[in-house]
């Protein structure tokens, strides 16, 4: 009887939780009209290929860019941030090196700064250097992630054991090649986490593309679709684009996190917990 | 030791100059650009010229009764979805650590699905399922979700769904690391299971659940994404509807940088002091 009820509440949240992506599923099928005649989470008459030779025909094939460009920002982005978190957390929780505590302080504030706030500066400083609308407008501030050094130096202090380094040293192995060679794949656990909290970070972050970007070719997928859909209300026909766009964009990452389960599970449980 | 020094700096140089090149940097100049105001001069043909205002751009932003406005948006959006989320979460979180829960995996993975969904694309997908003729909420609901009186559950709606499994996983990791001779402890002492899930469980997994809260609550004071998206389907949410929308139509719709940064400033200020309350509070209720 118990037993029963758990598992009812249970379901119910899973089909809160799975139900929004049945419909992106089923509304992928549809062409515009069947939104209005068929039910919901009905599938339409299987629009699903013209639908996507819609999508990736629109606007010259700009669907496509926006692919690679997320693809570059997020992934990229986070595989690049991630190993510059873990060198720098490392070092910060390893050696000893002047100003180590002030960069320390200024890490922890840096967590705490809401990146709406940094967006309008941000904007006039890639102004005054004439890069607003280019690639590293965009995915030179996405790198910094204070919080992941945060997290890198907690993953340093509780994995690496002073002694290993004490006899990389011994051996004569300089630092540079001691971080490489030792304490890098010691950290491995820890660079997997900070990198998939980075790559969900970028993948989400709007309002630094939105503010920095004019040419829809430098668009990553969020914002693409994004302005795709503020033409919804005056023309229907951009309803079918979204929506298969959104399962095009949802979909490599929903397999990502099912085949990466192991990865976030134990990740986020050290990243939580510490 | 020279050698160690050196390589330390060469390590944390990539992040120093991104830190400083782009989080320092702009504070800073927000912070300048927060005391100066554009102002034509004479008869407006030289152009505008940056004036000092002081504490000028602070009051007006404070006076204005579309910032008091947004303030109050994202205040109530707080006091209504942190909670609501957490609480669901640590309820969905201490049934799934219960004795009789099967497929542990095949639950915590279906709610942590909406985490890996772009924040746009989930409000894209409420906003079509809010639609009335489009999706079934506005029928099933018996109100319209996209009026005036329904766009705040709307909202926390969304952020609860995106969320709540992220956490559901957080404090389930937590509950695992519970020693099992306290929980053992408490069976033999003829403490039934939701008895010890209030007065055990719960109170271990205190830390945990605090710093969620900071991070929740840092989360929905810059709330922005989830409005952005539904403007585009409803009138109901004003180009100044929480305070971070209000830095974006300062800044970049009517291009009046001094009142943006201050209204930056601000925002940053807040949710500093709020998650240093926060985690105050948190270590002296622990101890």
């Amino acid at each position: 009887m118990r037993k029963a009820s758990v598992h009812l509440v249970l379901l119910l949240a899973a089909l809160y939780s799975v139900l929004p992506l049945v419909w992106l599923v089923t509304s992928a099928t549809k062409s515009l009209g069947e939104f209005s005649t068929t039910s919901a989470f009905a599938f339409g008459h299987w629009n699903l290929g013209a639908n996507v030779s819609a999508l990736f025909d629109q606007d010259g094939g700009v669907f496509l860019w926006w692919i690679r460009n997320s693809l570059l920002y997020a992934g990229l982005g986070a595989v690049l941030g991630s190993l510059i978190c873990t060198a720098a957390g490392y070092a910060i929780a390893k050696l000893s090196f002047p100003g180590r505590r002030l960069l320390f302080a200024l890490t922890l504030a840096g967590v705490l700064v809401p990146t709406t706030a940094l967006a309008l500066p941000l904007y006039l400083l890639a102004a005054q250097l004439h890069v607003v609308d280019t690639f590293w407008a965009v995915f030179l501030p996405l790198l910094t992630n204070p919080f992941g050094v945060y997290l890198a130096r907690v993953y340093a202090d509780a994995a690496v054991p002073g002694e290993v380094l004490e006899a990389s040293r011994m051996d004569g192995a300089g630092e540079l090649r001691t971080f490489f060679t030792v304490a890098l794949p010691m950290m491995r656990p820890g660079l997997v986490t900070v990198l998939l909290f980075q790559f969900v970070g970028i993948w989400n972050n709007v309002f630094l593309p939105l503010v920095m970007l004019t040419d829809p070719r430098l668009f990553p997928m969020s914002l693409g679709l994004f302005q795709w859909s503020t033409r919804v209300t005056q023309f229907p026909q951009y309803t079918p684009l979204v929506v298969t766009g959104s399962l095009l964009a949802v979909l490599p990452l929903v397999i990502a996190f099912i085949v990466l389960q192991r990865q976030w599970r134990s990740g986020l449980a050290t990243g939580a917990v510490k | 030791m020279r050698r160690r020094r050196g390589a330390g700096f060469t390590l944390v140089l990539p992040f120093a100059v991104l830190l400083v090149l782009t989080v320092l940097v702009p504070v800073l100049y927000t912070v300048y650009l927060s005391l100066f105001t554009d102002r034509l001069s004479g008869l407006g043909f030289d152009g505008p010229r940056q004036v000092f205002v002081g504490m000028g751009n602070y009051l007006s932003v404070l006076v204005d009764r579309a910032f008091g406005q947004s303030v109050l948006t994202v205040a109530l959006y707080a006091l209504v979805q942190v909670p609501v989320m957490l609480v669901l979460a640590l309820v969905l979180a201490l049934l799934l650590d219960s004795a009789v829960v099967r497929l542990r995996q095949v639950w915590t993975l279906a709610l942590f699905l909406p985490y890996a969904v772009p924040v746009v694309i989930g409000g894209l997908i409420w906003a079509y399922l809010y639609s009335p003729g489009v999706g079934p909420l506005a029928s099933l609901l018996g109100f319209d979700p996209l009026s005036g009186r329904g766009i705040l559950p709307a909202v926390v709606n969304i952020a609860t769904w995106q969320w709540v499994g992220y956490n559901v996983v957080i404090f389930y990791t937590a509950l695992r690391a519970v020693p099992k001779e306290i929980l053992e402890a408490a069976r033999a002492d003829g403490a039934g299971p939701v008895r010890t899930a209030l007065t055990i469980k719960v109170p271990l997994v205190r830390p945990t659940a605090f710093v969620a809260l900071v991070f929740t609550v840092i989360g929905s004071l810059q709330l922005f994404t989830e409005p952005l998206v539904l403007r585009s389907f409803t009138g109901a949410v004003t180009s100044t509807w929480t305070p971070s929308l209000y830095v974006y139509e300062s800044a970049f719709i009517t291009n009046d940088y001094g009142r943006a940064a201050a209204a930056s400033v601000l925002l940053a200020v807040v949710s500093a002091v709020l998650s240093a309350l926060v985690m105050r509070l948190s270590t002296r209720r622990y101890r």
